[in-house]
């Protein structure tokens, strides 16, 4: 997968002190993801501290939703390496990735539609647990179960606990699809567009739930909306055609002439 | 039902939960022996008991995993060759004579070990690559039977294969035979629906409707459903070696490609949403394959056709109702319950 560029061996302290906690969250060098001979996205590095939250920025087909799908595994990336907390995942399958603290939503909600809320929280949860092969049913002291039943009152979605996914609202599911990224301890989680098609007053419900997270949770977020993410981010990288274009500070970015032109102005901040 | 049910407060328990008419059905089947003769109690019951756990292997796989298994009945297949070859047969020079506390074990071993490895061969296909690729095994294994002398004893294949004589009693008869595959159908039946609402069975749910973001919780999707093969397996190896207990021998047609077939038709018509189809299924088919002949013969038709039966009743029952028996049921449910008046509700209350 990444043959074109092997992992260089770590040559610095800290490079080889990666795995225990003094490395970056997230480092993607030259990371390129080629769809035939089209380049999703080309040449991107990026480094996100533990516990810095970043936002993702770009028009449509800017490569933002391929960067994640990069990351998870969801789709393997072409070229470069991905570390995660200092060690090298670029070749592990998705669920190794998951498992290492690793979690993300969906920009269309991807959730089991016929069963409840808190069994699809539970089902997130046991996931990253040793239970998930269990053909023992759960009791009602169960760890697993009591930590879903934490989640859902995170996201707000205590009403319809026992509600099949169905037959929820748009926005709850959204809220849903964040309650199932937060399940099991996770390190660092990535948001695509959690605010996308949701109400006003959804929407100030979601920054809650963000800026509510732990100190030592890091995200990135890629978000159309630019009141939410230059709310929720302390930093923001800005993507045009697959590459990485900018990346600076809210305030910086959003007085930057460039990205005015090319994002801003073209009224595309607007929609979503 | 949720799979998490952390209600508390008063609920009744789980003997006031199940509705009186499953009561009488299991009055019933316990008290079959004194109403029912030696030929229903073996060839109608007997049958339908044991072709419903192999039938109920498929239902598992396909109900619950989404794969489609086509390889259920060979399985069931080297189930019952191998309690033939470890135990006693008729066929001296080939079977081992192991006592049956070794004989059982290793019997569902094998069946279990050939299950998972058809499953990892599988899984790795969707849709209609599956039903060829077991397929395929299947005929291989029906092809490979047939032309194995040194341990399948090719053509014929083993006679004389009956159950240990256990307690003092001669479980291949009538009445014995009966309650072995009833507490057997039971004990299965049961073990699938505890298994759909454990852990495993939840996320094999999730894997047949999102194998993308069941990887994306951290869930091994090619382990789970290859663990949900050799799952299958169990139960289609418990279902054969019944069913060469039954028939007191075992030859390559037992798996051949028509039973292989057969399985699948009986989980279609049964239902394939609940492990109770299965069961409904066999007994459907059981009936059919009993008694169509008289019918036929009755109506002036050639008595080999029954066959041709079973074809028209798939057939009518795939084209009104995807979910089988089960789905008709269903649909019958839903129109008694609807308001004539305001043609709304359907829901039961």
């Amino acid at each position: 997968m990444n043959a074109l560029t092997p992992n260089p061996a770590p040559t610095t302290i800290s490079e080889r002190l990666g795995a225990t906690g003094t490395a970056n969250a997230l480092e993607l060098r030259g990371v390129s993801k080629f769809f035939g001979a089209l380049a999703a996205m080309e040449d991107v590095s990026l480094t996100v501290r533990p516990g810095e939250r970043r936002a993702v920025l770009g028009s449509n087909g800017a490569g933002k939703t391929t960067l994640f799908n990069c990351v998870t595994g969801d789709f393997p990336s072409t070229t470069g390496t991905i570390r995660f907390f200092g060690e090298d995942i670029t070749a592990f399958p998705p669920q190794e990735r998951i498992r290492r603290g690793l979690r993300r939503t969906y920009q269309i909600s991807l959730l089991f539609t016929g069963l409840t809320v808190l069994d699809n929280i539970y089902l997130s949860c046991t996931g990253v647990s040793r239970s998930r092969f269990s053909f023992l049913r759960p009791r009602q002291d169960d760890a697993l179960v009591a930590s879903a039943e934490n989640l859902v009152r995170v996201v707000h979605l205590e009403d319809v606990r026992d509600t099949k996914v169905e037959e929820l609202s748009y926005g709850q599911q959204r809220q849903l699809e964040i309650a199932m990224a937060l399940a099991g301890a996770p390190r660092f989680i990535l948001f695509d567009e959690p605010a996308a098609g949701l109400s006003p007053a959804e929407r100030s419900e979601l920054i809650e739930i963000l800026m509510g997270l732990p100190g030592h949770m890091g995200f990135i977020i890629i978000e159309h909306d630019m009141d939410v993410a230059l709310r929720v981010a302390e930093s923001v990288t800005m993507m045009h055609n697959g590459r990485i274009f900018k990346e600076g500070k809210p305030a910086e970015i959003e007085e930057d002439e460039e990205v005015q032109a090319l994002y801003l102005g073209d009224g595309s901040h607007s929609h979503g | 039902m949720a799979v998490v049910d952390t209600n508390t407060g008063l609920q009744p328990t789980w003997v006031e939960r199940i509705p009186a008419p499953y009561y009488v059905l299991g009055l019933l089947l316990l008290i079959m022996p004194a109403i029912a003769g030696d030929f229903v109690l073996n060839d109608i019951f007997g049958r339908t008991f044991y072709t419903g756990i192999i039938a109920l292997s498929l239902m598992f796989l396909a109900g619950y995993g989404g794969m489609v298994s086509l390889v259920q009945m060979s399985i069931a297949g080297v189930g019952g060759y191998m309690v033939a070859i470890f135990g006693v047969s008729a066929i001296e020079t080939i079977s081992l004579g192991w006592p049956w506390y070794v004989n059982i074990p290793m019997a569902l071993a094998v069946a279990v070990i050939f299950g998972t490895l058809a499953g990892w061969l599988a899984v790795r296909t969707e849709g209609i690559y599956t039903i060829m690729i077991t397929l395929a095994i299947a005929a291989a294994f029906f092809y490979f039977t047939r032309q194995n002398y040194v341990i399948f004893n090719g053509f014929s294949g083993f006679n004389g294969v009956l159950p240990p004589s256990l307690f003092g009693v001669q479980w291949q008869q009538a009445v014995p035979f009966y309650y072995l595959t009833l507490f057997w159908a039971v004990l299965c039946f049961l073990a699938v629906l505890y298994v759909s609402r454990a852990p495993f069975g939840l996320a094999l749910q999730g894997i047949r409707d999102n194998p993308r973001r069941m990887a994306a919780l951290g869930f091994n999707v090619t382990g789970h459903r290859v663990a949900a093969y050799s799952f299958a397996a169990l139960l289609a190896g418990l279902g054969g070696i019944l069913q060469t207990w039954n028939l007191s021998q075992i030859s390559p047609g037992t798996a051949g490609i028509g039973p292989v077939i057969d399985v699948l038709v009986i989980a279609v018509i049964g239902g394939l949403r609940h492990p109770i189809g299965p069961f409904i299924g066999a007994f459907i088919f059981v009936l059919l394959e009993t008694f169509a002949i008289d019918a036929l013969i009755a109506v002036g038709l050639s008595g080999d056709r029954f066959q041709l039966l079973i074809g028209v009743g798939f057939l009518v029952i795939v084209f009104w109702s995807p979910d089988g028996i089960l789905g008709l049921w269903d649909k019958f449910k839903d129109s008694r319950n609807r308001d004539p008046l305001l043609d709304r509700g359907g829901e039961a209350p």
